[in-house]
């Protein structure tokens, strides 16, 4: 065989040095070259990107022998909630244990809220207003209807106070403890505006604390005041974002909270300083076990309920979360999503239409977008603009959040059935184990195949 | 049991909070109130949240001091205080008019949209803090960071202003007769127009104080905080 001639190597072969920096990596690197360019935090949406413990790490031990499991599909399992038991004449009664978290109109159009109103309605569950006052839309569209007392207090009125079904006291934000809201003017429209006594087209940041009140022995006061205002029929919910949750839960209580809100650091925000949202308050999971020790050393379990929100999304999500010692959750990130919110088409007269263009003028895409900040929602969710809000229709938002909650309800049922639970609320810290060390020692349950509860001898 | 005198159609109501409870004043207010066009309150002694959220053209005298939030989320009365005020008196009052005879604590009409609330004496810190639209008028001093965030509304101050004063104001305006320890950020004194006088003149009448409006200098925004500014101090 006759002998070919090598191939001709180069002496030194080109290599692209690509040894990627864990302290310096592309993220970094975008950050520090965005805050040289700009001299501004950077500002956006939704919540905490990062990896963080969170209820995937917890898994379910199904019944077997040493329990019975309800046959799925036949035995009932309820899901009934009660809600505000505590002093309020009339509690709010909820047909699941899943509520949709306060979201504003005007960082949400006016279309999306009566969307929430009507999905919430029809699965007996309630909505909740936000920074910036009820809309007739929202009050008419949902039969339970929470009214948020921010600290901006924007467009806060005793009309909408009595129209309430219930009073959430908003002391703060799991994406952003300790700070304020914010609404970027290109979302100040004027019906905005003008609900916010505000001028119109500014970049509005509200305050973050109450102008009337300091401190939680003003807060029992002003409770007080919210209850006489209502002759002391509505239920009271206190919100708070996940910090030093034990302690705020126990101030909570002694204010006179019927409910109290505990919001984890994935939930999200229409727009908060980046920093905020990644570097502030502590994990849902962290949060839920704090806040449900809190009530127990109390003797409160059950007497004040416990709402947990911040990065619920599954059924399974909510299942873990009512184990853990919840008496609901409340989702607002997932609710934009079911809306459409990173999807890559809306859909208009019935037909889906791509967004991809809109998500790159945002220098964005399906997937990644954050961008509710900038009122140029791409599917028409997040926006006030009057073309882009069309994107939404109120009957096909609708039924998506109906769909969504029907699905979280049926996985939640269906693993309550799986570990022999009759009521949701039976489900309980016993059914749960931990995959990972950090899980384990956050929410004090033992690592799966082990006795090991990290922090306990 | 409510105890209700009614001697007749003009005679007030009378409530005596040494035996009767906030909660039974309150729901009274809140009721149809054929007839009753007038309430007086005996021995508020400091009670907290007397007479909020009233809807209803009544004139409410109260004869003494008060605790938080008297009147908060008042409508069409008119609360008549005979005494002090403690933090958040008229709070969020949407119409009407509160009067208090002495001095108001913390956070006097805080976040009111609407309506009279005139201070006789001092008002304390935070006097008009996030204001969306009623009127203040103050016959003495007022305290620190006064009209913080006001949005929209006028506060007429006849003493000093303390420290902060109108910081991250937006459209309220404030007339100040005496000193001003410091503006907050974004206030600035401006000059005082036609429509300024005219206004400081029909407050002062409202509120039964005589000074003349020549004596009042304007505080209002400079407007510099409505928008992010990439190449701004971002101090704030
Ligand atoms: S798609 Fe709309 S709602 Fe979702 S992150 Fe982007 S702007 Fe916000």
């Amino acid at each position: 065989m006759a002998t070919q001639p090598l191939l001709q190597m180069p002496a030194t072969p080109e290599r692209l040095q690509r040894e990627e920096s864990a302290l310096y990596d592309r993220q970094v690197l975008d950050y520090i070259e965005r805050a040289a360019a700009t001299g501004l935090y950077e500002i956006r949406g939704l919540g905490a990107k990062r990896r963080l413990p969170h209820f995937d790490d917890l898994v379910f031990l199904g019944a077997s022998l040493s329990r019975y499991p309800l046959e799925g599909y036949r035995e009932k399992c309820t899901t009934r909630t009660i809600l505000g038991t505590r002093f309020a004449r009339k509690p709010i009664e909820l047909d699941i244990p899943i509520t949709i978290a306060g979201m504003s109109f005007g960082s949400l159009s006016a279309n999306v809220k009566e969307a929430l109103g009507r999905a919430a309605t029809s699965v007996g569950t309630s909505t909740t207003t936000g920074d910036g006052g009820m809309t007739l839309e929202e009050r008419v569209s949902s039969k339970t209807l929470v009214y948020q007392c921010l600290p901006s207090r924007y467009g806060f009125n005793p009309d909408d106070l009595r129209r309430a079904d219930a009073i959430e006291v908003v002391i703060g934000q799991g994406a952003k403890p300790g700070g304020g809201g914010m609404l970027l003017g290109q979302k100040v429209s004027a019906r905005v505006a003008a609900m916010r006594t505000l001028p119109e087209g500014i970049d509005q940041r509200s305050a973050c604390r109450h102008p009337d009140w300091t401190g939680p022995d003003d807060l029992a006061i002003k409770i007080k005041e919210l209850r006489e205002a209502t002759d002391w029929e509505k239920p009271i919910y206190i919100k708070i974002g996940a910090t030093r949750v034990f302690n705020d839960v126990k101030l909570c209580v002694h204010a006179g909270a019927d409910v109290i809100v505990v919001d984890g650091m994935q939930g999200g925000t229409a727009a908060t300083q980046l920093a905020f949202i990644e570097h502030v308050g502590i994990p849902t999971l962290a949060a839920v076990r704090q806040a449900v020790e809190a009530l127990e050393e109390l003797n409160m379990k059950d007497k004040v309920q416990l709402i947990v929100s911040g990065g619920i999304r599954t059924g399974a999500d909510v299942a873990k979360a009512l184990a853990l010692g919840a008496d609901a959750v409340a989702i607002g990130q997932g609710i934009l999503m079911a809306l459409g919110c990173n999807s890559d088409s809306y859909v208009q007269g019935g037909k889906h239409y791509s967004a991809e263009a809109d998500y790159r003028r945002l220098m964005t895409a399906p997937g990644f977008c954050h961008h509710c900040h900038t009122g140029f929602c791409p599917v028409g969710v997040t926006t006030q603009d009057p073309v882009l809000e069309q994107r939404l229709e109120p009957e096909v938002g609708a039924k998506r959040v109906r769909n969504y909650l029907k699905t979280l309800n049926l996985e939640l049922t269906t693993l309550a059935r799986a570990c022999g639970k009759q009521n949701v609320h039976h489900l309980e810290r016993e059914d749960l184990v931990a995959l990972t060390v950090e899980a384990a020692a956050m929410a004090r349950l033992p690592l799966a195949g082990t006795r090991w509860v990290p922090g306990q001898p | 049991m409510v105890r209700v005198v009614r001697t007749g159609q003009s005679a007030p109501a009378q409530f005596d909070l040494s035996k009767q409870s906030v909660s039974e004043l309150n729901k009274f207010v809140h009721g149809h109130l054929e007839g009753v066009t007038e309430v007086r309150v005996e021995n508020p002694d400091g009670a907290h949240s007397i007479a909020v959220a009233v809807d209803a053209p009544l004139r409410i005298e109260i004869g003494g001091n008060v605790g938080y939030f008297c009147a908060g989320l008042n409508k069409q009365a008119t609360v008549m205080i005979d005494g002090n005020a403690g933090p958040g008196v008229a709070e969020n009052m949407m119409s009407g008019r509160v009067e208090v005879a002495g001095f108001a604590s913390g956070g006097a009409g805080a976040s009111a949209h609407g309506g009279l609330l005139v201070i006789h004496g001092d008002a304390g810190l935070r006097c008009g803090i996030s204001l969306k639209g009623a009127d203040i008028v103050v016959g003495g001093d007022v305290g620190s960071f006064s009209a913080f965030m006001a949005q929209a509304g006028r506060i007429v101050i006849c003493g000093n202003a303390a420290e902060g004063l109108g910081d991250s104001l937006y459209e309220a305006v404030v007339y100040v007769r005496g000193g001003i320890r410091s503006l907050g950020a974004d206030a600035e004194v401006q000059p005082m127009g036609a429509e300024d006088t005219a206004a400081v003149t029909a407050l002062l009448a409202a509120a039964g104080i005589g000074h003349p409006a020549r004596e009042f200098k304007r505080v209002g925004s400079a407007r510099k905080l409505y928008h992010w500014n990439v190449d701004a101090n971002q101090e704030y």
